[in-house]
């Protein structure tokens, strides 16, 4: 009997490049500045909102801790975020965003302290997943709720948040997670990706502390590599 | 164009977090099981560069920070393409890379290797890619150098490399290693990856075609980014 391999018709497919840690000098390479030399007319990543971005400006403060607990000092964190309207500075993003603002920013923390901080504006809330359009999925989901009794919940609103992700020497590959904020309480008890973390408790990790200091919102956001209150990091 | 999904992350093919040959990720890699996310706009996204944000010299590492003439060591060119894992190019997309020096040195403060700084080269540079995933960087090839992690360790000459891709849930930093250094086989670092194929992929090869004769030597570096998925359950099919 003849065999066909269905596989011959598939589409050839290459393998993602692995990751690397970023190693001890990922300043040289991505903020030169921090590294002790100039070298590039602009590093990329100190202005994340720009001076016309509209909302609530805030500074996002904090310190990474390892599982000894001790501060990181060579980490490097990228952060992703949507305007004030919910809108990111992306052409597949209906709408648009304030000139300037970019939505981008990488930060290094201080090598004595580990403290790390970036300025920004408050992000609005984004949408969830859409919903399918059509075919199977659809059908099934508007049937057949899931084994909570949830039906679609893929039309939910996101709370607001960043997104962030980190490297640094002993981190394999860059971690993902995100920053909701403490002063969001109903918008974050019915975001989807909070609720997909089955520890309740666990949840708390991602919520940064809201305060005021000299006038100016201050968001603390520390992130736990490990052991006791362990951020949570997604795979996305 | 819709927001489409990426194929998920095959982290069989990544280090994972706890390696502890390498001993820094002792403390540094969570103990929980990472939250499986499916893309939303958040990760489906992500910055976009264009060429206001660098200047034409950055992708030559032997002239965008000589003093007094060029720096010392072996002249390289590092070429190749940004592709999906469906084989498509990624165009204008920032690529940005760093390394040691020939003699294995970094200029950063907080290396104190005894190996000298050279004074012409800094050790950074980016691009973006073309209109087909194509970017190239002239540098020298760097040393290896020694860390501590046991207590004869030496890092094969590599180069840092970090690529941004169309979305957030495609970034990736890497480090790209050179044809035949009997280093690789021995690095902790390098022995993260589970996998003897994913660091062949990691190799970068001789490329003699794309050398300048008596000038620079060439190595060719393809680097591939998470693919996406075609929409064709939300009524249109956008094809691979």
């Amino acid at each position: 009997m003849k065999i066909v391999d269905a596989r011959n018709n598939a589409p050839q497919y290459l393998k993602e490049s692995s990751s690397q840690t970023a190693g001890p000098y990922v300043h040289i390479g991505l903020a030169p500045g921090a590294a002790g030399f100039q070298i590039f007319d602009k590093e990329l990543g100190w202005d994340i909102a720009g001076p016309n971005a509209k909302g609530e400006r805030i500074r996002v403060e904090g310190v990474v801790i390892d599982g000894m607990g001790s501060p990181v000092k060579d980490v490097l964190i990228e952060v992703w975020q949507a305007n004030a309207e919910g809108i990111y500075a992306h052409s597949e993003v209906p709408g648009e965003v304030e000139e300037g603002f970019r939505g981008w920013g990488r930060v290094i923390t201080d090598f004595e302290t580990g403290e790390w901080g970036f300025d920004t504006v408050k992000p609005g809330p984004v949408n969830a997943r859409r919903k399918m359009q059509s075919g199977v999925h659809q059908r099934v989901r508007e049937t057949h709720p899931d084994w909570l009794g949830r039906e679609d919940e893929t039309h939910a609103p996101m709370a607001p948040h960043l997104n962030l992700w980190i490297v640094a020497r002993g981190i394999n590959i860059g971690l993902n997670t995100r920053m909701y904020f403490e002063d969001e309480p109903e918008a974050n008890a019915a975001d989807p990706v909070l609720n997909l973390i089955e520890w309740e408790n666990r949840r708390a990790t991602l919520i940064a502390k809201r305060s005021e200091r000299d006038g100016k919102t201050v968001y603390r956001f520390d992130i736990r590599l490990q052991g006791e209150g362990e951020t949570v990091f997604f795979d996305i | 164009m819709k927001p489409a999904e990426y194929y998920q992350r095959d982290r069989r093919i990544h280090p994972p977090a706890l390696t502890p040959d390498y001993k820094t990720s002792v403390a540094r890699s969570p103990r929980y099981s990472l939250i499986s996310l499916q893309g939303s706009v958040s990760e489906t996204t992500g910055p976009v560069f264009g060429h206001n944000d660098i200047s034409p010299i950055d992708n030559d590492l032997i002239k965008n920070y000589a003093k007094t003439g060029d720096p010392v060591g072996e002249r390289i060119i590092v070429h190749g393409r940004v592709l999906d894992e469906n084989a498509r190019p990624v165009p204008n997309t920032l690529v940005e890379v760093w390394q040691a020096n020939a003699g294995g040195r970094y200029r950063h403060k907080k290396d104190s290797y005894l190996a000298p700084i050279d004074p012409n080269f800094g050790g950074c540079g980016r691009t973006l890619t073309d209109d087909n995933g194509y970017y190239f960087f002239r540098t020298i090839k760097p040393g290896a150098y020694p860390w501590r992690n046991w207590v004869n360790n030496w890092r094969p000459a590599h180069i840092h490399v970090s690529v941004f891709g169309h979305a957030f849930c495609q970034r990736l930093i890497t480090q790209l290693y050179f044809e035949g250094d009997p280093l690789i086989p021995i690095c902790p670092i390098v022995h993260t990856i589970p996998d003897a194929d994913a660091i062949d992929r990691l190799t970068a090869k001789l490329d003699m075609n794309a050398g300048v004769p008596l000038d620079s030597i060439a190595y060719r570096f393809d680097i591939v980014l998470r693919g996406r998925r075609s929409t064709m359950f939300e009524n249109r099919l956008e094809g691979n």
